[in-house]
């Protein structure tokens, strides 16, 4: 998740404040891991520095006052072509299980029990997000369907490893 | 409260179940996984009494379902269990309301009893307005969820559910399992759900795999660290 990009974002929407930002990317983005306020201003201060946001108006209040962001044409750029870019794929989980099949291949150990311990782990993920799912809204839903379909992506993959234990360990010892 | 003993079972010459041992709690939901071919639908048909293993035992409250006669077998599947498969379960010359309440009629309930009973079904699941189409006026995921009123209607000790969203899409999936489960915790039925997609598995409060004719318990009960 970039930061500075949804803060972007969520300001091309509508000027805001701080506070506002963090209440909002908090709500749809920040599931599990909420924004602090020093995060909040120290990425504004960024921005603005960068000529991407500038400060409006700063409005007296009893705490410390309040400043209100608007993006600028620059800003507004640089978030459009990132939400019309597709993100790169990245098949990075995939690599450790990988790695992790190979050398236990490698080492005489039981590919097919780290592989058990694996799925067993992906299943009980599944379960939680289910839970998830289930109880929450449908940002929730959404959020942990995407997680949902990555780990049942690598179940397929662990299913198709067992599967091919025999062929590998012997494709790996020969070598 | 249903189990399944070392239980062995072979069609012909090529063997389905070689010593597949289950024990499913009052209550609980449990999903059995497994390749094509694994066995797990094979298990779910013994533990249902559907087939009888050639050896191994199947216990349902402290009786032994493999030394039933048939007739027995019938009539433990008709009054203590229900039944959701993939496909063509619905009977396609009755209403969808005379197909929930024909569990009902087979165990002796006057019709106007049965159809007042499958009735509130249709609103629980989100079928109102239904009541009067037959199968083949109804999509995939409405005919699925006649089925699962079907199956929950006569409030059965056991569900077994084979592949129920195999035949639907992600989302009217979604929609029958969270209606399935809603519905089962409410009335207390337990459940043998067997299916080879983890996202369904994963309503269970347990999953095993079915592996070579074999239950390989692995994951955790759901809410244990």
């Amino acid at each position: 998740m970039s930061v500075p990009l949804t803060l972007l974002g969520l300001l091309e929407r509508e000027p805001s404040h701080g506070y506002d930002l963090k209440r909002d990317y908090d709500t749809f983005f920040g599931r599990g891991k909420p924004l602090s306020f020093g995060q909040v201003y120290a990425t504004l201060s960024r921005l603005a520095r960068d000529g991407k946001v500038v400060i409006s108006d700063v409005e007296p209040g009893e705490g410390p006052d309040r400043k209100r962001y608007v993006i600028t044409d620059a800003g507004a750029t640089e978030v459009d072509a990132w939400l019309t870019e597709p993100v790169e794929p990245e098949p990075h989980l995939q690599t450790v299980l990988f790695a992790k099949v190979v050398l236990s291949l490698m080492l005489g150990r039981s590919a097919e029990d780290y592989l058990d311990l694996q799925r067993n782990a992906h299943l009980r993920r599944m379960q939680a997000l289910t839970d998830i799912k289930r109880a929450g809204n449908l940002v929730d839903a959404m959020l942990a369907d995407h997680g949902l379909f990555h780990l049942e992506a690598d179940l397929h993959w662990i299913e198709t490893t067992v599967a091919r234990l025999d062929a590998l360990t012997k494709e790996v010892r020969d070598a | 409260m249903l189990e399944a003993r070392d239980v062995k079972l072979a069609f012909g010459q090529t063997p389905a179940l070689r010593g597949a041992t289950l024990a499913v709690a009052e209550g609980e939901i449990v999903a059995v996984m497994g390749p094509s071919g694994s066995g797990k639908s094979t298990l779910l048909h013994c533990l249902a009494g559907i087939l009888v293993p050639d050896e191994g035992e199947i216990m349902f409250d402290g009786t032994r379902v493999d030394q039933l006669d048939e007739t027995r077998r019938s009539t433990l599947r008709r009054d203590r269990f229900g039944f959701v498969f993939q496909f063509g379960q619905l009977v396609p010359e009755l209403t969808a309301e005379d197909n929930v309440a024909l569990p009902l009629l087979l165990g002796g309930a006057r019709r106007a009893a049965a159809v007042a009973e499958a009735r509130p079904w249709f609103a629980k699941l989100g079928l109102d307005g239904l009541e009067q189409r037959r199968s083949g006026e109804l999509s995939g995921g409405e005919a699925q969820r006649v089925a699962l009123a079907r199956a929950l209607v006569a409030k059965p000790r056991v569900l077994f559910a084979d592949e129920p969203t195999g035949s639907l899409d992600s989302l009217t999936g979604e929609q029958v399992m969270d209606l399935m489960v809603d519905s089962a915790r409410a009335q207390g039925t337990t459940v043998v759900l067997v299916t080879h997609e983890a996202r369904v598995a994963a309503y269970a409060d347990r999953q095993v795999i079915v592996r070579d004719g074999r239950v390989h318990a692995l994951a955790a009960a759901r809410g244990a660290s």
